[in-house]
């Protein structure tokens, strides 16, 4: 699957939840600079989840720190 | 009990503490820190109160004063049970003061049979495993069927000994939100096909008290193909026409592949359990590591239980006495003006919720003072990080106590203005 379009897409579904509208490219972190709790994440996740009909494990997740390392994933599991 | 910590129940990421630090320790200043400041504030401390006499099921005598205990998980009020107290006295004085061993080695006692025939005939199920808790109990069930490639989907308000079995082992671990059965159905659809899949709920959720729909999620659970677990550790012995728990109050315990219970509330002792009727159930005594790699419970603990369980089986007026007392509580603190974890009373924890953890320990301790201990619940241990003031009710609890707990409240809460 194509990168760009996951890209862009995700790019728009983060917006609500980058309350405090971080500057977000390839190397900003979930943790250290979005500073988001696990109920956000959850979400978060969910609404990923929702627009590409994929499942993002929790094991998963852990693998996942930053912007592009998600895009990364979404993009492998699209394609799987 | 994991309200207490100053954890949450779900796994956090750590804040990083810094590169050069040699102490291990360092990664806990944060919390060090905002601990030693809710102190300094003057506040007694909530997470270090000392019962110095235990008077009944619901009164004690706390940091020198008499309290009524509205903070206990002594539902049923069994722990002062005549007859609970002389089995356990008996079996201390016939088998001693403990196994020293493994329930797979020199650990199993006739006791430790007897109180899983209890169990047994108390759920109307095939097989029954005690534990030494019911955190181990979640652990090592949890831990061992869902194994390598294997699904959990489990609800993401799960209580802490669930999140910890779901770590301790190797399967997919899939949260959804709180009791909502789109979200549950969904994760259970994007399943690969062939993975083996195991959901997990809870009866009765115990921050807010509110209840799962059971029926309608594991319907959904069971059209997957998954198997259930149900932690009912806070229904047991009042919620279901036999006190089996909300699954079985909703007409859908047939569907429930294991559940999970504890001898820590209403049956008023230690330890934990699985029941189930699957036909290879005894196998996990061979291959549940939290089972085989630790010490068994007492002679006197399981004997209190297995008393305690027989008696709980028909307890039928203990219970409507709850009921009522969680509906006139209920009822009461809605009609002076606080805020509820549910609107209608659901089970016996009423959850209080505060409008900030500064107004919530200073309501906390203006309650201590007034004599009433109830338990203070904040973030991140709780839902959506509300501080709460958590009431578990107890069948010992009068209709007068009842009253006073109210008027306290109301003084209480006039005093820090939130009511
Ligand atoms: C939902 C739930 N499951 C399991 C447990 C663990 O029970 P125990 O106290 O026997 O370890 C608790 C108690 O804290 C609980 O609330």
């Amino acid at each position: 699957m194509d990168r760009d379009d996951t890209k862009a897409r995700i790019d728009t579904l983060i917006e609500p939840f980058n309350k405090k509208g971080v500057g977000i490219g390839e190397d900003t972190t979930f943790a250290g600079d979005l500073e988001w709790d696990s109920l956000t994440v959850m979400d978060f996740v969910a609404a990923i989840e929702d627009e590409f009909d994929i499942i993002i494990s929790m094991n998963q997740q852990a693998e996942i720190e930053t912007y592009g390392q998600l895009i990364d994933a979404v993009t492998k599991l699209r394609g799987a | 009990m994991s309200e207490s910590a100053a954890t949450p129940d779900r796994p956090q990421p750590m804040a990083d503490a810094g590169h050069n630090s040699q102490d291990l320790f360092s990664k806990f200043d944060p919390l060090i820190k905002q601990r030693k400041d809710l102190l300094d504030s003057g506040l007694e401390d909530p997470f270090g109160l000392v019962m110095e006499r235990v008077l009944s099921p619901v009164t004690a005598v706390c940091n020198g004063r008499e309290t009524i205990l509205l903070g206990t998980y002594n539902y049923m009020g069994m722990t002062f049970d005549p007859e609970v107290i002389e089995a356990g006295k008996n079996a201390l004085d016939d088998f001693g003061s403990g196994t020293t061993g493994s329930r797979v080695l020199n650990g199993t006692y006739v006791g430790h049979k007897e109180v899983e025939k209890a169990l047994c005939e108390f759920y109307a199920m095939d097989h029954a495993m005690v534990f030494s808790t019911g955190y181990q109990a979640n652990l090592g069930i949890i831990s061992t069927i869902a194994g390598k490639g294997d699904y959990i989907v489990l609800d993401i308000d799960s209580h802490a000994s669930i999140w910890d079995g779901c770590a301790l082992g190797n399967a997919e671990v899939v949260p959804f939100k709180h009791n909502d059965l789109d979200a549950m159905e969904k994760r259970l659809r994007r399943i690969p096909e062939g993975a083996g899949k195991l959901v997990v709920l809870e009866g009765v959720y115990s921050m807010l008290g509110d209840i799962a729909p059971l029926k309608e999620m594991i319907a959904v659970a069971k059209k997957y193909d998954a198997m259930v677990l149900v932690d009912e550790a806070h229904s047991m012995g009042f919620i279901g026409p036999n006190g089996r728990g909300v699954a079985e109050e909703q007409g859908v315990l047939d569907d429930v592949d294991f559940v999970i219970g504890t001898f820590s509330k209403s049956v008023g002792t230690v330890g934990g359990f699985c029941v189930s009727n699957h036909p290879k159930f005894e196998i996990m005594r061979l291959v549940c590591r939290p089972y085989v790699f630790t010490a068994s419970l007492p002679p006197s603990v399981v004997a209190t239980a297995a008393t305690s369980i027989r008696k709980l089986m028909d307890a039928g007026d203990k219970r409507t006495h709850l009921w009522e007392n969680s509906k006139r509580l209920h009822a009461g603190l809605k009609g002076l003006g606080f805020q509820l974890g549910t609107d209608e009373p659901q089970s016996a924890i009423i959850a209080v919720i505060m409008p900030d953890l500064e107004r919530g320990a200073a309501m906390w301790e203006a309650l201590l003072k007034e004599g009433l201990y109830v338990n203070l619940a904040r973030p991140p241990a709780t839902p959506a990080n509300m501080t709460l003031l958590r009431c578990s009710l107890c069948a010992e609890h009068s209709e007068e106590q009842v009253g006073q707990i109210l008027t306290m409240f109301e003084a209480a809460g006039k005093a820090v203005e939130i009511i």
